[in-house]
């Protein structure tokens, strides 16, 4: 299990560019952070969920 | 000028009385980016003059116009004008005590490098979802020991209570209620942003003191 934005989700083994393309998520409009350090853009393909991560993934939306 | 201005003497007494003098002293001497002045930014600005935070940076490529001013700190006689230099014109009035540097530039992927080499806080204070995120993703890239404050969720006529301030990790913080997108919402009111606003500025003079919300 993978413990993103507070919730048990079983992600282990993908990466995260799958991740967010099967959750609907537009790239262009977040930040990651993985165990407390922000993953960079270029690194989303690479990225492999391990067991136990724990992943914040803010999502902006517009305004101000 | 300013005719009827008052003194730093004055002005620090004036600090000293309603803050203290050593917040006085921290504030003083801080200086604080902003990314953005428009209904965020103009507002965390005026916050912090008032509070005699010492320097800012305020960045922004737009002009005052007339949408802008059910939010947004300019008067209608400045439409038209460049709003950095509106705002330094405001804040002036506010004080003269503050050393605002304005700077007329839009901020990309490219003109971000190298922008922030004085402040160690950093005020994303933008309007599109994408420009929140570009500035975020530069700033823990590249400059994990600089503190980030971003606001996102303002939109619509939810409660005033939904906006919360929250530390995401050990510099990076967000204030908003997270969800309310103004694409997706039919209004954005001056008074949810201005709540925001007062978060992202509250937080800069809070960590100032050297405390700050814990990880959430």
């Amino acid at each position: 299990m993978v413990r993103i934005n507070g919730s048990d989700i079983d992600a282990a083994g993908k990466t995260l560019d799958v991740y967010l393309k099967e959750a609907d998520i537009d790239r262009t409009r977040i930040a990651v952070e993985i165990n407390g350090k922000i993953l960079p853009k270029a690194d989303y393909g690479k990225y492999v969920f391990a067991d136990g991560d724990n992943c914040e993934i803010v999502n902006f939306v517009g305004g101000g | 000028m300013h005719s009827n201005s008052i003194t730093l003497d004055s002005w620090r007494d004036a600090l000293a009385e309603k803050q203290g003098n050593q917040l006085q002293e921290r504030f003083m001497h801080a200086h604080v980016a902003i990314c953005g002045a428009g209904g965020l930014g103009s507002n965390i600005a005026v916050h912090l003059a008032r509070a005699g935070v010492g320097h800012l940076h305020i960045i922004d490529f737009d002009k005052v116009e007339i949408t802008n001013l059910n939010r947004q700190y300019y008067f209608a006689d400045q439409i038209g004008m460049p709003k950095v230099v509106a705002l330094k014109e405001n804040l002036s009035r506010i004080t003269p005590y503050c050393n605002v540097t304005a700077e007329i530039l839009r901020i990309d992927e490219t003109s971000v490098n190298g922008l922030f080499k004085n402040e160690s806080i950093v005020c994303e204070a933008f309007d599109k979802a994408e420009s929140k995120a570009m500035l975020a993703n530069h700033i823990l890239e590249n400059h994990p020991g600089k503190t980030l404050i971003t606001g996102s969720g303002m939109a619509g006529t939810g409660p005033a209570n939904d906006i919360k301030t929250r530390r995401i990790s050990r510099n990076f913080y967000l204030c908003g209620d997270e969800s309310s997108d103004v694409d997706k919402e039919d209004s954005l009111l001056g008074t949810r942003v201005a709540i925001v606003a007062a978060h992202q500025a509250h937080l800069v003079l809070q960590l100032l003191t050297g405390y700050g919300p814990a990880i959430s």
